[in-house]
């Protein structure tokens, strides 16, 4: 039916064709994208009163991940790994686990508190793309922020003291849990409001492009915008595909597509399920991946990172994945189908990629151990330090509004308001 | 659209003495030439000697803008039409072909988005303005401004600075309808993080443009419509304005009149009439709509005792409401008699000329409401 049209939807950018193909419905992008998957899964229907329409799967064929199954039955050469990378990986993705975990039981012994919005199931992809990274590249992400921030680098101490509300908070414990930035691991936040902070990565990589060819300095420096399912219905989204893909930004656009938003089923929402089709239509290629498979979320996103650095623009990425926990740590989660849960606990990235590791023999087993009790001890380390840390004094209230305080302006005795003597003390009139 | 870019300023029919304008307020509509002024009138006639080029107020948008992008390459402008159009009115003519393409973005219709870019591009170190066509537009970036551009160097614990710059004009215009007529100041105003100037003549026009760009705060200009055609002899040296203060027009004895933007030469021509009537008003252009300059104002409210407010906003939640409540908080106790608060009526701005004109303040309405004031 739809495939004569869909075949129009052309990518135009050409891309390393590795792996040409005969069929006219892989003329996509995805196809050099190593990793990428084949038929788009049947997506997983909760509700059974959803109409067939919903169910529907495309006849958009992107290109066989057979490479990827072929590399993994073949010898321990053709690995997707190395054993430190595998090490990394693990560690890292353990690391998210470890210290989502810890959050929860925090805030069940009221350490801390709002809405707290945990990562758990998904740390294949903040693993898959951010260790990729280089210092000097952005991440942006949402109010699922933690473990993004982990990641790109931020010590496990500083966030859990950020949502401890302490002052050695990254964030002097002005942020909180949806507000994690670092200046100098170059996590630009950490937003509330979804699709907040699209835009705000898209200039980021404006500014990277900026400094090319204006400075024309030798920056290929790349931003990363992670979002989620609910995101790509919201019109910010879409404007910032458009101006990525006219200038050409170096910026991936990740989705972390896990069904859910809150109660919204992606598939009630969403006329077109298949985010991935949407970068497409604003001419930029649109991939998706199984997001529970941190090898193949890392192939996908070695070549989306690489066409930024290149310069040949933005990519879109849907990765396929799923919370193991509620919305946050408020949300009941009665909604979701246990049997869904279920599933999707079998597909538990770090058990795969443990299993990955192990049957070729990229590492033993007592070796991960290490590094899980390694972790366990950093995360327990991290509580102890936010328990320690102080809480914010009241000098601190005031700082940090403007970046140059004379914003507050001129008092009734002509001397700036963040002169006054009670300004430093937090009690100052402003 | 009405078309400014052209010299028509049979537009600009705010007053007669507003064209060609000179900040001495004896001028009348073919005046002799006007006496010097006291030392401590508008700044930008206290330096006589030194010398000065005749330009239109958009040009002295163009003229600050220009230098500071001249000056520093972080400064960047993203807009609509401001790269190849030249700006819809005019302040960026001529910098595409100067500055480049990417300098001076020509974004798609999508303030929100190219807003929010904007302040990802501060964050990670340029130095953009973004321009709303018309400020009313800005509205559609209420969520990047308030929870981005004023809030973000907080949140972040002040580890990311925004040195941003909105501007574009707003106010109500001649029959431009009420969409386009919108005064977002009174919106903008409780978001908290930024600051707002409102510029009324080339010289503080080019002046404030100058000292936005400079800061590290975010800081929203805001512009006006009927304005852009004002002209004035400015000093051909460099010169940056305070974003924070006020700036006194017209010392006096009787009463004390704060005003901004285009209101100021509605009062400026009501004060025409009150002094042939024998008064003395006191009229000062706050300029700075966040903070208040509480000190400038201060000042004045000790030596009249009263107090007249002429703005635009709209009497509900206005720059002048806040303004009202702020005195009333710091000076109570100089006042001799409530603050009178003339604002625009709470209507949507209507098209017929007619109502259009009874929505905003008149000058004969200031002179009543001082006649009154100062029984």
């Amino acid at each position: 039916m739809a495939c004569s049209a869909t075949a129009k939807i052309l990518q135009p950018l050409s891309i390393r064709s590795a792996e040409k193909s005969q069929s006219c419905s892989k003329m996509l992008s995805p196809s050099s994208f190593l990793g990428s998957t084949p038929l788009p899964k049947k997506l997983f229907s909760v509700n059974k009163t959803i109409s067939p329409l919903a169910r529907r799967s495309a006849t958009i064929v992107a290109v066989s991940s057979d490479v990827v199954k072929e590399k993994k039955l073949k010898s321990t050469q053709n690995l997707l790994i190395t054993k430190e990378e595998g090490l990394v990986l693990y560690e890292d993705m353990y690391l998210g686990r470890a210290f989502e975990d810890m959050c929860a039981q925090m805030y069940y012994r009221g350490k801390m508190f709002g809405f707290v919005h945990l990562y758990n199931g998904q740390e294949a992809v903040s693993t898959g793309f951010i260790k990729l990274l280089k210092k000097e590249d952005c991440v942006v992400s949402t109010y699922r922020d933690h473990v993004h921030a982990l990641s790109k680098g931020v010590p496990a101490r500083q966030v859990m003291s950020e949502l401890f509300g302490k002052t050695t908070g990254c964030c002097r414990g002005q942020g909180g849990s949806m507000h994690m930035f670092s200046k100098e691991h170059n996590v630009l936040g950490g937003f509330a409001f979804i699709g907040e902070g699209i835009p705000v990565a898209t200039g980021a990589a404006f500014t990277s492009k900026y400094k090319r060819e204006v400075f024309k300095e030798d920056c290929d420096e790349v931003t990363l915008a992670f979002f989620g399912d609910g995101t790509c219905n919201n019109g910010q989204f879409f404007e910032c595909l458009n101006m990525a893909t006219l200038w050409k930004l170096p910026i991936v656009f990740v989705v972390e597509n896990n069904l859910w938003a809150i109660g919204m089923s992606h598939l009630r929402s969403t006329s077109d399920p298949q985010i991935w089709k949407k970068g497409p239509a604003f001419g930029m290629p649109g991939v998706h991946v199984d997001g529970m498979d941190v090898l193949k979320v890392r192939e996908v996103a070695k070549e989306a990172v690489s066409r930024a650095r290149r310069g040949e623009g933005p990519t879109l990425v849907e990765c396929e994945t799923y919370r193991f926990r509620g919305h946050s740590l408020a949300d009941p989660d009665e909604l979701r189908d246990p049997a869904e849960k279920a599933h999707y606990a079998t597909r538990d990235p770090i058990t795969a990629l443990k299993k990955y590791v192990i049957e070729n023999k990229l590492a033993s087993e007592a070796e991960l151990k290490a590094i899980e009790k390694k972790i366990d001890e950093e995360v327990e380390e991290a509580v102890e330090f936010a328990d320690k840390s102080p809480v914010p004094e009241r000098s601190q209230l005031l700082e940090n509004v403007f970046a140059d305080p004379k914003g507050f302006g001129i008092g009734p005795d002509g001397k700036y308001r963040c002169e006054d003597p009670k300004f430093t003390q937090g009690t100052a009139q402003v | 659209m009405v078309d400014v870019s052209s010299n028509k300023l049979k537009m600009c029919k705010i007053t007669n003495t507003s064209l060609s304008f000179r900040l001495n307020i004896k001028s009348a509509p073919h005046p002799p030439p006007p006496p010097p002024p006291p030392p401590t009138a508008a700044a930008s006639t206290t330096n006589i000697a030194s010398k000065r080029h005749e330009l239109l107020l958009f040009e002295a948008l163009r003229e600050g803008l220009e230098e500071e992008m001249d000056r520093d390459p972080r400064v960047c402008v993203m807009g609509e039409d401001v790269g190849h159009y030249g700006g819809s009115y005019k302040v960026t003519k001529g910098f595409a072909t100067k500055f480049g393409d990417l300098r001076v973005l020509d974004t798609p219709i999508a303030e929100n988005s190219f807003t929010g870019m904007a302040i990802g591009a501060a964050m990670t170190g340029l130095r953009p303005i973004v321009e709303g066509m018309n400020m009313g537009f800005l509205l559609l970036a209420f969520n990047q401004i308030s929870n981005n551009c004023g809030m973000l160097h907080y949140t972040s614990g002040g580890q990311f600075k925004i040195p941003i710059v909105i501007r574009g004009p707003g106010g109500v215009g001649r029959q431009l309808g009420a969409e386009h007529s919108q005064r977002l100041e009174s919106y903008f105003q409780s978001i908290p993080g930024i600051q707002m100037v409102a510029c009324s003549t080339p010289y503080n026009a080019k002046g404030l443009m100058k000292a936005a760009i400079r800061s590290d705060n975010p800081v929203i200009l805001f512009e006006h419509v009927l304005l852009y055609n004002l002209k004035e002899r400015i000093p051909d040296e460099e010169y940056v304005l305070n974003l924070e203060e006020a700036e006194m027009v017209r010392p006096g004895e009787h009463v004390t009149i704060l005003t901004y933007s285009r209101m100021r030469y509605h009062v400026m021509q009501a004060a025409k009439t009150l002094v042939n009537k024998g008064y003395d008003p006191e009229v000062i252009d706050i300029r700075s709509l966040k903070p208040f300059d509480l000190h400038t104002i201060g000042n004045s409210v000790k030596k009249t005792h009263r107090v007249v407010i002429v703005e635009e906003c709209m009497r509900t939640g206005g720059i002048g409401a806040s303004l009202t409540a702020s005195i009333n908080e710091n000076f109570h106790d100089y006042l001799d008699a409530p603050i009178v608060c003339l604002s625009s009526q709470d209507v949507p701005t209507p098209y017929a000329g007619t109502l259009e004109e009874w929505t905003v303040v008149q000058p004969a309405q200031i002179v009543a409401a001082v006649e009154q004031l100062c029984r």
